[in-house]
């Protein structure tokens, strides 16, 4: 069954140095299933007209593929309208989305921002910008000695002067389920929006935004395989109307005149320019992909398996420390530190035994502080990689610490 | 040991060896084996830029020669950084501003490296070049 799902991927059979790759930095970008660079090409060569405006048959069959994709998306989050998903570049273009335009809504002097400790830069300094902009302040919530937040601690760091909480369903550091649910309702009880980081999240947890009950959900395309330069933002309607555009030009006005230019509705409101007409659509089997994958019952038991061998491996090494140890809660994304050998020189070595796997300090500088490290090694899994990828990577991992130790 | 000598060593020292695994560990050994360098002088001005692990490059100009010492928190780039001062320390500045640094080519190690390592090499050797044109 797994071989199946592989053959669907090029990528994988591939060979560096001579030996098979076996890629582990999934968390940094995925590979994309033959359906997603199909529907790319098929979309590039065949169905390639500007989007919305135009009568002619080509545009029509064009605006279809993507607005079919938006109603797709919609399902894989559970979302209530359409109009609640917005298409961006990518998570960070996202938040970027969110920061500036519910900053400039409802974030002013001496507010505040609340972020988690473990939060990517991409939602991080966003928030900063916001903050330094309006002259609010950025507080920081913590994580407790296993890499979780707790919802005590964030009801100790709200207040009445909190506009929103930001923090990431998944840290791509410490690889641990947030309890993002509770966390939500804690805000809720203060009448705080909060916005979820779902670029980890939602490759590995089944996400339903209903149900999760947040203001805000941003993913990237290219982590859940599809085409780079993707992303959607959720918002609840009641936001995404109350707050001003974000970029302006193009598809999303009303009228236009020197005097007044009026907005258009949901969601084009902030899809301002040209969209990304040939690539947004090949979500749509991407998606798909993530779907099967859930429920596919070999996948799963391979996927517990990998889990559950490298973590133990991990965690019963004593040259090795593993950050993010909260074991219900952990998905297959290790990072960690070895004792007396740098991440980088890991690296290097795992590189020519054909294992790519993630390096440094993973766009989480204050995490990295936090932790007090320079950096980490990281390896993350997704649905295609097998336990024997796993044993070997454990393998190469012994084999470079003994070559640097 | 000229210079052009010493070069030349370092490249049959390299071919010893086809796998890059081995090639590696060589150079943990040379990294391994570099002098101590003084935690004192691990300071923001003698960090080369560019790099993405840490490396500390310190020179002295004595009796018209540059002697160079290093360090780095990675132990590889300590052995290239190692092979590098190896090669030029003691020698005058006008021969280390002179040189075109193409035995790295020779070796391979450019080629070897990521593309971030590969910009820290350049950068090791742009930092040696420095220091030479400003010595003499």
């Amino acid at each position: 069954m797994l071989e199946e799902i592989r053959s669907q991927f090029p990528a994988l059979s591939a060979r560096v140095y001579g030996k098979p790759l076996v890629y582990l930095d999934n968390a940094a970008t995925a590979q994309r299933p033959l359906s997603v660079t199909e529907s790319w090409m098929q979309l590039t060569q065949e169905k390639n007209a500007n989007i919305h405006r135009a009568v002619h048959y080509l545009a029509g069959v064009a605006t279809e593929a993507y607005e079919d994709t938006r109603e797709q998306v919609r399902r894989f989050l559970n979302a209530d309208s359409r109009e609640e998903i917005i298409f961006t570049s990518g998570a960070t273009a996202a938040v970027n989305l969110v920061a500036f335009s519910f900053g400039e809504a409802f974030v002013h002097e001496g507010d505040e921002v609340v972020v988690s400790v473990a939060e990517h830069h991409s939602n991080l300094v966003p928030w900063q910008m916001l903050c330094e902009r309006k002259k609010a302040t950025l507080k920081v919530l913590d994580i407790d000695e296993n890499g979780v937040l707790c919802c005590e601690t964030l009801e100790k760091q709200l207040s009445e002067r909190t506009k929103i909480v930001a923090i990431s369903h998944i840290s791509n550091v410490l690889g641990l389920v947030n309890p993002v649910r509770e966390l939500v309702s804690v805000c809720h009880r203060h009448g705080v929006p909060v916005l979820v980081d779902g670029a980890q999240g939602v490759v590995h947890e089944t996400v339903d935004v209903q149900a999760l009950d947040c203001d805000f959900y941003v993913f990237s395309g290219h982590k859940i395989y599809a085409a780079t330069g993707t992303g959607v933002l959720y918002g609840k309607k009641q936001w995404l109307e109350a707050v001003p555009p974000y970029m302006s030009g193009g598809e999303m006005i009303g009228t236009v005149s020197f005097e007044k230019t009026t907005f258009a509705p949901l969601p084009q409101k902030f899809e301002a320019g040209t969209q990304n007409f040939n690539a947004v659509p090949t979500l749509s089997p991407a998606l798909d992909f993530a779907r099967a994958c859930r429920e596919d019952s070999a996948v799963q038991r391979e996927q517990s398996a990998i889990l559950s061998y490298v973590y133990e491996k991990l965690a019963a090494d004593p040259r090795i420390t593993l950050y993010g140890t909260s074991r219900e809660t952990k998905i297959p994304l290790f990072s960690f530190s070895v004792d007396g050998a740098h991440h980088e020189d890991l690296a290097l070595i795992l590189d020519k035994m054909g294992v790519a796997v993630r390096s440094g300090q993973m766009c989480a500088e204050p995490l990295m502080n936090r932790l007090g490290v320079t950096g980490l090694l990281r390896a993350s899994f997704a649905p295609y990689n097998t336990l024997e990828e796993a044993e070997y990577f454990i393998k190469c991992l012994d084999k470079a610490i003994n070559m640097l130790v | 040991m000229t210079l052009e000598e010493k070069k030349q060593q370092v490249i049959e020292d390299f071919s010893l060896y086809d796998e890059w695994l081995d090639k590696y560990e060589y150079l943990i050994e040379l990294g391994k084996s570099l002098a101590p360098f003084p935690e004192g002088k691990k300071t923001e001005d003698r960090l080369i830029k560019g790099c993405q692990s840490r490396v500390w490059l310190d020179s002295e100009l004595r009796d018209g020669r540059l002697y160079f010492s290093a360090d780095s928190d990675a132990i590889i780039t300590k052995g290239i950084i190692s092979l590098l001062i190896d090669v030029y320390s003691g020698r005058t500045p006008e021969e280390i501003a002179a040189d075109d640094f193409g035995f790295v080519a020779d070796i391979g190690l450019k080629e070897n490296l990521s593309p971030t390592r590969a910009n820290g090499l350049v950068s090791m050797i742009e930092t040696i070049k420095n220091v030479a044109e400003n010595g003499r």
